[in-house]
């Protein structure tokens, strides 16, 4: 069982239904075969830093999960042929950034205000 | 008998020595840079959002790895831009 973050940036005319609706369809595919949802966290409608896919906006979607190591190919499948979704990223957590995270959200001072000097 | 001030020295009088620089992932004790944090990576990437060299961000090698990886995704998922003008 191993700790992954997806972020995925979807085409910004989604409507808000439509986007519960894809993030309902992930997390159940994700708890479906065997995974388990630490966190979901919707970012909502941000600004690109450069046009994709000829947009300059998308809805970002930074979820995440615990799971089994097969499960993300059949996750990366489901995701390029879903059109709605314009880039995604699935990146493996080592504990360090799980702890980041847990401290992060638990609004714990992770360390990088001290760093910003 | 020559004059003090005439004496040419040999090797350059030592230039002002500049800030010591640090590791700041080591004092601060920071493990792990997470690549959402875009304005705590801003500080490693110059006007043009090219990556900063170690000699001037002062990073030791492992966690100048970490910073340039972090950076890296952040361009992927377009949170950062790969060349821009005026980023600051």
């Amino acid at each position: 069982m191993n700790n992954y973050e997806m972020m995925v940036i979807f085409t910004p005319v989604l409507s808000e239904e439509e986007f519960k609706s894809i993030q309902k369809k992930y997390t159940d595919y994700i708890t479906g075969h065997g995974g388990s949802i630490v966190h979901s966290n919707p970012w909502g409608l941000k600004s690109l830093a450069y046009p994709v896919q000829k947009k300059t906006t998308g809805i970002y979607w930074v979820l995440e999960f615990a799971g089994p190591s097969n499960l993300n190919e059949g996750l990366k499948i489901q995701m390029l042929r879903d059109e709605q979704i314009m880039r995604h990223m699935v990146t493996k957590l080592d504990k360090y950034a799980v702890e980041y995270n847990a401290r992060k959200r638990s609004g714990v001072p992770t360390g990088t205000e001290k760093a910003e000097a | 008998m020559a004059k003090t001030n005439e004496i040419k020295y040999l090797t350059a009088i030592k230039a002002e020595k500049p800030k010591k620089k640090f590791c700041r992932f080591k004092k601060y004790g920071i493990r792990y840079i997470d690549y959402k944090d875009v304005e705590f990576l801003k500080k490693f990437v110059n006007e043009q959002g090219k990556l900063l060299p170690r000699r001037l961000t002062g990073n030791s090698l492992k966690y100048q790895r970490k910073v340039s990886d972090a950076v890296k995704k952040a361009r992927q998922m377009a949170l950062m831009p790969y060349v821009t003008d005026l980023l600051k």
